[in-house]
């Protein structure tokens, strides 16, 4: 063999009792080359990573680093060997500092602490090329310097080797850039990545080479010169998908929920959301676009009723909820679903089945002192058959349902209940094709029912083709409105970063405010009346 | 007695009393910042208490009493960490069985002993424990007027106890050893990550913790001069040892104010009298004061330092590991 592998796995399998996560998969790495790792969530990309970082044993198959076989028992095995893990997840310690969550894991660090370890590492991830602040504690780190701090971690330990599991689900499009040059300096001085993402763009933009999981099962690998993503995609899915979102034309009804000079503060008492107005009619689906961390999740917790707002006024088919408990907003009908960054705390209580999760919303409906299991397990059914969950069974614990399936049962519940208003972040964060499909085709399920949407997303692409509207958001203040079809990426972009101001673009018609406000009749009827005239 | 005396034996007594909560302190924080709750501390002092004492006095030494202490503790320990580390059993029942556990040793080893032709040891019978535990003055310091006999006199014991803490401190804090320990408290499965053994880690030292709380159960036993009786030695001091950790903020340092703070009402309950005696005018009050109150004060007190430490706990200042009580299973999913 002229080639030289920095890894090779043959014929692994591993299973988790009755579940096979892989079954004699091939794969192989080689130096300086950068290998994505494609396919759905749950076909095992993770756990056959795990084993290369000695989380999990396999049952069968070899290990070859450097052309030899190998046993990785532990971590410690795998470090030794010279491959290390971003996990997902990331495996910091959240009280220590950046220097400190590097120095734990050094050998022969001596045995008093001293400051010198500071400057060592961040003289060390300077050489790497990286500049970080060694005494910043991790809980105060944003979510890119984390995954820094994780990268310039595995480098320190020696890897030759770096696993990246889904290194860009939660980084904005900027971080995005930044981290691919890491890598690309990486792969220049030796390295050899493999990258785990479900993200086609990104994998045709980084990836010499393509590995495809289906199911457990080993696809192929293709190098991405030659492929394309319609194929990556079938070979992934197993059949043709359209990749084409539908955005189904509907006659939309008079505003459902107002929002007027909403005035929210976040956690630290700053202002996250600046006087913003906006309004959502039935049977449309608004987007909100905005750089992490521009209020979205102040705004989302504030029509909830979950986060007192400071000043403005929230209102629903004409009636006034601010100051209502978050249970009087539900049965108003106005849903909420938020899928955070970690996508693990997220209205779902991960310890209980789906059955219980069900009954979580309407355990108050019961008659008498004992909840309904049965209706809880028919409901539990329903949205499994409709939403082709895939799950053991009603009774399995949501947290050991993979990720898309978790997020469907979230929706699922919420679209359960009826709402006429849903308010949905990051609905499709970290799922796969075929997953995020699944979701969209909900939602513009709801939207043909006449359901307003208030959809906060991440990828423009996306938004660009299922909204109708979008609202763009900068440092908590609406930089306009815009009709989907009738914006671009660009346009977007430049509002997201607060380059471009549209909210004063219409004298008569004020970003935000509807004609046929249900807020002030009288107004209302003078902006009819001026825009007629004009 | 002289005014001054009374300030003094006093303080002496807030010291010679209390130094068994400071054992069973920082023995529990070197178990929980490995990240597991071990509930058993009462227990494990009991067993310290009865071992050390049995075979300090028939080996007729205080060095043997501290080993055997230590050792069976640490066997406590050995228990508890096969049951949580190894088997992944529930850390707070598997805690609340060993309290049970080595309370009911404690009863059996010592009714059968007393029971026994040659009947319960006195401790006055056996001159090197009862020298051992005598109070050796600290040249120069201990000349201090007033403070000086009350503070820098004590037994060897005193000076072990308050040297393990600081020494846990700095171990804690400023080795490698120590931060691997608090990363594993903190997020096993990162340091896991990195290569750390955590089982090992937790192992030694929920051992190692459960030794010195056997110590402390050691000196409540030479404290209380090995009359043994129907009631047990430890008393509760090692629930209230659970507690001071919180007090303390999982510091050994802070621990060692903690059971001073906690030693002076715990000390003012009993020495309340004579000090309202000696100073009829300023603390002639304390005299009026119901027992019952001085016992229930240092639980007032830990309730009100719980309050106000969870309002000011900003993220980071606390020293709660944040995987205390989760068990370790690394292929968790």
């Amino acid at each position: 063999m002229a080639e030289n592998y920095a890894i090779e796995l043959q014929g692994i399998t591993k299973s988790f009792g009755k579940t096979v996560a892989n079954n004699n998969v091939n794969l192989a790495v080689r130096e300086g080359e950068i290998l994505a790792l494609l396919g759905e969530n749950g076909s095992g990309k993770t756990t056959l990573m795990n084993m290369l970082a000695g989380i999990y044993k396999p049952d069968s198959g070899r290990i070859l680093v450097g052309g030899k076989e190998v046993q990785i028992h532990s971590p410690e095995d795998s470090k030794r060997l010279g491959i290390g893990m971003v996990h997902q997840h990331f495996k910091l310690v959240d009280v220590f500092s950046a220097a400190d969550n590097i120095w734990m894991g050094k050998d022969k660090a001596g045995l008093p602490l001293r400051r010198r370890r500071y400057d060592e590492i961040e003289e060390i991830a300077a050489r790497f090329g990286f500049s970080i602040d060694p005494r910043k504690r991790v809980y105060n780190m944003s979510v890119s310097e984390k995954q820094t701090l994780e990268i310039i971690k595995v480098l320190y330990y020696g890897a030759k080797t770096i696993i990246l599991d889904e290194p860009t689900a939660v980084l904005t499009v900027q971080e995005i850039e930044k981290l691919f040059d890491v890598l690309r300096r990486m792969k220049a001085e030796g390295h050899s990545i493999i990258i785990i993402t479900h993200k086609l763009n990104e994998v045709m933009d980084i990836s010499d080479r393509v590995a495809i999981l289906r199911k457990g099962e080993y696809i192929t690998t293709v190098n991405t010169p030659e492929t394309t993503e319609q194929a990556l995609t079938e070979w992934m899915v197993g059949r043709k998908v359209d990749l084409n979102i539908d955005r189904p034309h509907m006659e939309t009804t008079r505003p459902l929920l107002e929002v007027r000079d909403l005035t929210i503060r976040n956690d630290e008492g700053a202002v996250a959301i600046d006087k913003v107005n906006f309004y959502i009619r039935g049977g449309e689906i608004l987007g909100v676009a905005g750089i992490a961390g521009c209020g979205q999740k102040e705004l989302c917790e504030a029509i909830a009723g979950l986060r007192p707002i400071e000043s403005g006024q929230m209102v629903h088919k004409g009636d006034n909820i601010v100051g209502l408990s978050p249970k009087a907003i539900l049965a108003k009908g106005i849903s909420m679903s938020f899928i955070p960054e970690d996508r693990l705390g997220m209205g779902l209580a991960p310890s209980l089945s789906i059955t219980d999760n069900m009954l979580l919303k309407k355990y108050r409906e019961a008659k008498g002192p004992f909840v309904d299991r049965r209706a809880g397990r028919a409901d539990a059914e329903e949205v499994i058959e409709s939403l082709g969950v895939v799950t053991p069974s009603t009774e399995t614990p949501v947290r050991r349902l993979s990720g898309g399936n978790v997020q469907k049962v979230l929706l699922g519940r919420e679209i359960k209940a009826g709402p006429n208003v849903i308010v949905t972040a990051y609905p499709v964060r970290g799922l796969d094709i075929h997953s995020s499909y699944a979701i969209y085709d909900i939602l513009n399920k709801q939207k043909l029912d006449g359901v307003g949407i208030l959809f906060v997303g991440e990828d423009l692409d996306v938004m660009l083709a299922l909204c109708d509207k979008i609202m763009v958001l900068c440092h908590g203040k609406v930089m306009g409105v815009v009709h989907a079809h009738k914006t671009s990426k660009e346009e977007l972009g430049l509002m997201m970063t607060g380059a471009l101001d549209l909210s004063e673009k219409y004298a008569d018609k004020p970003a935000g405010i509807a004609k046929d406000s249900l807020l002030e009749p009288e107004s209302a009827e003078e902006v009819r009346r001026e825009s007629s005239t004009n | 007695m002289n005014k001054m005396d009374v300030i003094t034996s006093f303080l002496h007594a807030i010291v010679v009393y209390n130094i068994p909560l400071l054992y069973g302190t920082v023995g529990e924080i070197t178990v929980e910042k490995s990240g597991s709750l071990n509930l058993g501390v009462e227990g494990i002092m009991a067993v310290g208490a009865i071992f050390g004492y049995l075979c300090g006095c028939y080996a007729n030494s205080l060095g043997v009493g501290i080993l055997v202490a230590f050792l069976t503790g640490a066997l406590c320990g050995l228990l508890f960490a096969v049951l949580t580390v190894s088997l992944q059993a529930n850390q707070n029942i598997t805690g609340l069985t060993l309290t049970t556990f080595g309370l009911g040793l404690y009863f059996f080893v010592g009714n059968g002993v007393k029971a026994s032709p040659k009947g319960f040891p006195t401790m006055s019978n056996f001159e090197n424990i009862q020298s051992g535990f005598s109070d050796r003055p600290i040249p120069l310091l201990s000349k201090i007027p007033v403070i000086g006999e009350g503070l820098f006199s004590h037994n060897l014991l005193v000076y072990l106890g308050i040297a393990i803490a600081i020494l846990m401190w700095w171990y804690l804090r400023h080795t490698s050893v120590g931060l691997r320990l608090r990363a594993v408290g903190e997020n096993p499965a990162a340091a896991d990550s990195v290569g750390i053994n955590v089982k090992l880690m937790k192992y030694l030292h929920i051992c190692a913790g459960c030794g010195i709380m056997g110590i402390g159960g050691y000196y409540m036993a030479l404290n209380m001069s090995g009359s043994f009786n129907s009631s047990c030695w430890i008393n509760g001091y090692g629930w209230i040892a659970v507690a001071l950790v919180i007090f303390a903020n999982w510091s050994p340092a802070l621990a060692i104010l903690g059971t001073f703070v906690f030693g002076f009402f715990n000390t003012l309950r009993v020495s309340g009298g004579s000090l309202a005696l000696a100073f009829p005018n300023v603390l002639g009050w304390l005299a009026k004061i119901p027992t019952q109150m001085y016992q229930a004060l240092p639980f007032i007190i830990t309730a009100i330092v719980l309050v106000v430490t969870s309002i000011r706990n900003k993220r980071g200042s606390s020293g709660l590991p944040a995987a205390l009580g989760l068990n370790y299973y690394r292929e968790d999913r």
